[in-house]
């Protein structure tokens, strides 16, 4: 079986300690979690930590679901299936049910956290487009304090984000709009592949139009995980399945798929209208007191 | 009666986790090896420096082919009379072949001691589009063959060229497809690995190690390693899995065993699921195409194929001599022809070498898809439904014995009896009622037939051998005296269930219950020689050998029971699971009373030895031939190019059934198998030669999820060349099933004049192949 | 590094390096073989443990994870002697084959009746679903679970 190289391991037991340890390990030393994206990769030893600083004992600081005021408060270190089961996330937002039941599998979401999906910055990972079609922010602790980023600038190329090798993903924070219905379409190979393409929608519909549209596009090539011009689209018209469709055409159109044994990439970029519209159908369609279109 | 529905006697070590398998094995004094393997699909060895991996303080030794070359172990020979390198000494000839071997006192420095060895290669154009292997120009694979000038390593053919062709011309009607069986592997959750223990003091190696032939493992081992053979024993422990992928000897195996030779300690070697899925034995690899030649009402005449076959670096597929193609002869299917003819050209690629593997390895799969596949073209160039294509075409029951168009004599069957249960348990005809209503509505809805004759057992010695050894099979049974008895036998469970499947055949030839029989296997030391576990041929002979080697042992109980009786033997009459006296059960012996007698002071007739035992060796005399019809209902969405498999239905006749339960099982496997290859397992690779499917995130296994709830239905249609009238179950699913997904999904995808669409169906094939513009599924994607 | 881990009720300390794997430490630690391993990527879950009473896969966790959690393998369904009543569905449904897939199995379907004692066949598919078996095609690891829930229910009805 494949075994990781040797590293260091600390076990934190507060965030300031984890900081702490970031700083003294420096830029060689990996937050570990869950561990399903780095441990596999250690295995390969295409990943070769010098240390690993361990945080899941801060589950009472990074582990908790809250709402806070008009915002949804998520805990870096939340499982993911910890998020699937939570019913005042999945109510709010059914895009974190359609999501959390197609991200990897049930074994893999009792180890595999919301904050270590982001920051891994997989271009095809699933989170990233939910919280990029939420609108969510990043909260990010560092030795001088804690920054925010909106997640739609916390990618910055594949497998990069913005937390910087002395910082922690401490939180997402996502706003809660009345009037708003989300969803997520994915394809997959397989149940519990990463997605051969991915769309989430969030809309919030008030006097009969669309006041607020968020699209995420995973797997797709899409900058910051999300479509603004499919969503400028949006802004204004009567929720309706040709609006919808232009819509996906308008975020394929700005997409850049690679091919891969997923599927190439004529097909991605058609996925990326097809998931798009309907997941702004299904979206349209759990907005609170909607009529069904 | 021991035969039925009966509990296993296996499964109450393996739920209390109490299986032992290779990697359980554990030795004093046991170290642990690693293989380095090639990043290069084809290159030439520059050089190989071992002295930093042979400094690491962990590290006992490392060992190379030069190493090996030294010790005349640096090639070996494969199941085909080809030569395999153990480890690389001139060039690596695909991606993952074996490079060096790294042996340290625990697995985590083992793994540690291949970082550190320095390999400087020379890389070469790589062969790996099988289309382009006979190329002019193409680069020569195995330059260390002498005389190879080219790629190219057999041809074969089979049926009678003349007059299939003149069928063809005159025919109404003929239809020609190409299709891409693609390259697969079993891919058993355990993988491949090897305990190898050589006692330098007795001169005697012993070998623990997953392997469906023991036997024959150890006779290669004394070939390879000039070992004598009774200094060798093969222990085949509990095996998790193998579907063929386990048949045969692999380099991690000689490597073990050369690092105990070398250390002096024992040695364990366990591949990892990537070395798994990039070096051992593949299966398929069949680029196919087909031809029918029929009358316009629907009546095949004639089937023409071509085939080229990739079997990767070094031909290590495990055919019987003559038969380079396997039984590929059954291409003529279930049908009643007057001519065939294919012919199937071998070459050399750079990819890992195989073929030998999964259910079923002789080429049974790949001949039953293309006949399948190539009916529903029929089928649908004349606009008749593929099930009465099918009904016109298949041999009907007093056909049987039926000798094929390729000269294999069908032994016996009822084929449109199983079409018709198929049919009336999917409720066919309301199925197409279904999908007429869904069509009209732009749903797409599709249902697949596919009828499949299998040939197994092998097989007659006369004509079928693995490098040289006939494929007979040896059993020993022992009554011992209070009437329990041991059976011994040659082949290898891998969760077949033979533990309890072999007892019953025996409690069902001496009328005493099968938890009293304890079958012994997986151990040369303990059983007699044979060729062990695939190609289906576990009932079909050793079954079959345990029949026989019980009925001896019922034959000497009777002159004993005479002795007992105080009467001649042939006043004795077998009934109820005791000898007595014809017309008076009141004097009928159990076996156990017989068995006590016979090692007692009785005396017993002049000439009959005491003890209650016997041996025999069977040798079949013909194939088995089951055979099935099975329905599989898919939807695809149009938008997405998803498949969901909503119902398979699966008709199965594989003779008499001895434990049901087990049976069907199998052939839930088996129909999973099916769905697996048909929408989502390949291997396919770049141009580089660059394995695509190298881990469990690319090389996709079906789930419960894509699984449906499968409906199984039964004939029973002994075969009569079987003492029990058994014929095998183990592949026939697997053989089945992809063509009747395959039928499906092109069934469904008609309303786009869809007539063909080759494994695997992934969403983004389908959507290709809706928009016409299907890519090759044995390459990277473009 | 030092660490206790309670495995099946007992608890273990043992000097580990950090990088070992929670697998490897059951397995070659404690000499619990009855956890397998299948890929190195976590996607076949034959190595699946109970951590803290849910299931996780045994080969993407470091041991040191596990210090002063509890571990339940398939050695520990087992209690004074009485099967677990998964263990006995599997048995009574031919659940298994080659038996490699089937430690892990039986941990995912007693967390899943902890968790939903009356499970319908399509939650135990979903269950199950990160877990590969190649041998029994599903469907009778399903009737297995159902079968487990059904005497589970009979067992209390008797009560």
């Amino acid at each position: 079986m494949q075994v990781p190289a040797k590293f260091e391991y600390e076990r934190a037991d507060s965030v300031p300690h984890a900081l702490q340890l970031l700083e003294r390990y420096g830029p060689e030393a990996r937050i570990v979690a869950g561990g399903h994206s780095l441990i596999p990769m250690m295995k390969l030893r295409l990943a070769q930590p010098e240390a690993l600083i361990d945080i899941n004992g801060l589950a009472s600081e990074l582990g908790r679901i809250a709402v806070e005021g008009d915002e949804l408060a998520i805990g870096a270190l939340v499982r993911h299936a910890e998020l699937l089961d939570d019913v005042t996330a999945t109510d709010l937002f059914p895009i974190f049910r359609d999501a959390e039941r197609v991200i990897a599998d049930p074994i893999v979401r009792h180890r595999g956290t919301v904050g270590g999906s982001l920051c891994q910055g997989d271009p095809s990972e699933d989170l990233s487009a939910v919280f990029a079609a939420l609108r969510a922010t990043a909260v990010i602790q560092g030795p001088g304090g804690t920054r925010t980023v909106p997640v739609r600038q916390f990618h910055q190329g594949p497998y990069e984000t913005a937390v910087e090798p002395n910082e922690l993903l401490i939180q997402l924070r996502v706003p809660i709009t009345p009037g708003t219905g989300s969803a997520y379409e994915k394809v997959e190979r397989r149940v519990g592949d990463w997605p051969v393409a991915a769309a989430g929608a969030v809309i919030t519909v008030s006097d009969g139009v669309i006041a607020q549209a968020g699209i995420g596009l995973t797997a797709v090539g899409a900058e910051h995980f999300c479509a603004p011009e499919a969503e400028q689209h949006l802004i204004g018209r009567a929720p309706g399945e040709e609006v919808f469709a232009e819509a996906g055409r308008i975020a394929a159109e700005h997409c850049e798929p690679h091919s891969d044994q997923r599927g190439p990439a004529d097909y991605k970029r058609h996925l990326a209208a097809e998931l798009t519209r309907r997941a702004l159908a299904r979206a349209n369609r759990n907005v609170p007191g909607s009529a069904t279109v | 009666m021991s035969y039925g529905r009966m509990h296993r006697k296996e499964d109450a070590r393996f739920i209390r986790g109490r299986g032992n398998y290779t990697d359980d094995v554990r030795l004093p004094g046991m170290l642990y090896g690693a293989i380095l393997r090639s990043p290069h699909a084809h290159a030439r060895i520059v050089s190989i420096d071992t002295s930093a991996a042979e400094a690491h303080p962990k590290v006992k030794a490392v060992i190379t082919g030069q190493t090996l070359a030294g010790l005349g172990l640096a090639w070996m020979p494969t199941l085909s009379q080809d030569t395999q390198a153990v480890l690389a000494t001139d060039k690596v000839r695909f991606q993952g072949q074996e490079v060096a071997f790294a042996v340290a006192e625990d697995p985590y420095s083992a793994r540690d001691a291949l970082e550190l060895i320095d390999v400087e290669y020379d890389p070469l154009d790589a062969v790996i589009d099988a289309r382009k292997a006979m190329d002019p120009g193409a680069p020569v694979i195995r330059d260390d063959l002498e005389g190879r000038a080219g790629n190219h390593i057999f041809d074969w053919e089979a049926g009678d060229r003349a007059r299939t062709d003149a069928i063809f011309e005159q025919a109404e009607v003929t239809v020609a497809q190409d299709m891409l069986y693609p390259r697969v592997h079993p891919a058993p959750l355990e993988t491949c690995g090897a305990v190898a223990d050589f006692d330098k003091v007795t001169g005697k190696l012993t070998v623990w190690c997953p392997t469906q032939a023991p036997h024959a493992h150890r006779t290669l081992y004394a070939m390879v390693a000039g070992l004598p053979e009774h200094k060798i024993r093969v222990i085949s422990p509990d095996i998790g899995g193998g579907f063929g992928g386990k048949v045969g000897i692999y380099p991690g195996y000689v490597c073990a065993i050369v690092g105990s030779i070398v250390t002096g300690r024992p040695v364990k070697w366990m591949e990892d699921r990537s070395e798994n899925l990039m070096s051992t034995a593949f299966a398929r690899d069949y680029h196919m195409r087909g031809e029918i030649a029929a009358t316009r009402d629907g009546k095949i005449q004639a089937i023409r194929v071509k085939v080229l076959a990739d079997h990767g670096a070094f031909n290590g597929t495990a055919q019987p001599t003559k038969f380079p193609a396997g039984f590929f002869h059954v291409f003529s299917g279930s049908y009643d022809l007057e001519a065939a003819h294919c012919e199937v050209t071998g070459v050399y690629t750079n990819k890992a070498p195989g073929g030998v593997a999964y259910a079923c390895s002789f080429r049974v799969t790949e001949a039953v898809y293309l006949v399948e596949r190539m009916v529903d073209v029929l089928a649908a160039e004349l606009n008749i439904d593929p099930a009465e294509v099918r009904m016109r075409n298949l041999l009907k029951p007093e056909q049987f014995p039926y000798l094929s168009p390729t000269g294999w004599e069908y032994d016996s069957g009822d084929y449109p009896k199983a079409l018709r249960l198929a049919m009336d348990m999917a409720g066919y005809d309301k199925l197409r009622a279904e999908q007429a209503d869904k069509r009209a509505r732009g749903e797409l809805m599709g249902i697949g037939i596919s009828f499949f004759t299998e040939a197994v057992g092998a097989g007659p010695r006369k004509h079928m051998d693995i490098l040289g050894l006939g494929m007979a099979d040896g059993a020993e049974l022992r009554v011992h005296p209070t009437g329990k008895a041991v059976l011994r036998v040659s082949c290898q469970t891998q969760g077949q269930g033979h533990e309890t499947t072999f007892a019953q055949i025996v409690g069902q030839e001496l009328g005493i219950p099968a938890d009293d029989v304890e079958v012994v296997h997986g151990d040369t030391d303990q059983t007699p020689f044979g060729l062990g576990t695939y190609g289906s041929r576990s009932t079909p002979v050793s079954g079959a050998a345990t029949a026989i080697v019980a009925r001896k042992v019922r034959d000497r109980a009777k002159i004993v029971a005479a002795a007992m009786l105080e009467a001649s033997p042939d006043d004795l009459e077998w009934a109820d699971g005791k000898w007595s006296v014809v017309g008076d059960p009141s004097t009928g012996k159990s076996m156990a009373e017989i068995a006590l007698a016979a090692h007692s002071n009785l005396e017993l007739p002049e000439g009959v030895e005491g003890h209650l035992d016997a041996v025999t060796v069977y040798n079949p005399p013909n194939l088995t031939y089951p055979f099935g019809a099975y329905i599989c209902v898919v939807d695809v969405d149009p938008g997405t190019g998803q498949v969901k498999v909503r119902r398979f239905v699966a008709v199965d006749d594989c003779g008499v059934r001895i434990n049901p339960m087990i049976v069907e099982g199998q052939i839930h496997g088996g129909l999973a198998d099916g769905v697996g290859m048909a929408l989502m397992q390949v291997m396919a690779f770049d141009e580089d030669g660059n394995h695509l499917g190298a881990s469990f995130m690319d090389y996709l296994l079906p789930t419960a999820i894509e699984c449906p709830a499968w409906e199984l239905g039964e004939t029973v249609t002994p075969s009569p060349t079987h003492p029990i009238g058994a014929k095998g179950v183990g592949e026939s699913a697997t053989v089945g099933s992809p063509a009747a997904v395959v039928n499906a999904v092109v069934d469904a995808l008609r309303p786009y004049g869809v007539r063909h669409a080759d494994m695997p169906l992934t969403p983004a094939n389908v959507w290709r192949v809706i928009n016409g513009d299907p890519f090759r599924t044995d390459l990277a994607i473009p | 590094m030092r660490i206790t881990v309670t495995v099946n009720g007992q608890p273990y300390t043992r000097e580990v390096e950090p990088r070992l794997l929670l697998v490897h430490f059951l397995r070659d630690e404690l000499g619990l073989t009855g956890t397998h391993w299948g890929c190195d990527t976590s996607n076949c879950g034959v190595c699946t443990v109970q951590l803290d009473g849910v299931p996780v896969k045994s080969c993407t966790v470091l041991a040191v994870m596990a210090d002063g959690r509890e571990v339940t393998t398939v050695e520990g369904l087992e209690r004074d002697g009485e099967l677990d009543a998964v263990q006995k569905g599997f048995v009574e449904c031919h659940g298994l084959q080659c038996g490699f897939c089937t430690p892990g199995m039986l941990l995912t379907a007693r967390w899943l009746l902890d968790r939903n004692p009356d499970p319908d066949e399509g939650q135990i598919r979903e269950a199950i679903s990160g877990q590969l078996c190649r041998c029994t095609g599903y469907e009778n690891i399903v009737r297995s679970i159902r079968w487990a829930a059904d005497a589970s229910h009979s067992q209390e009805a008797r009560q």
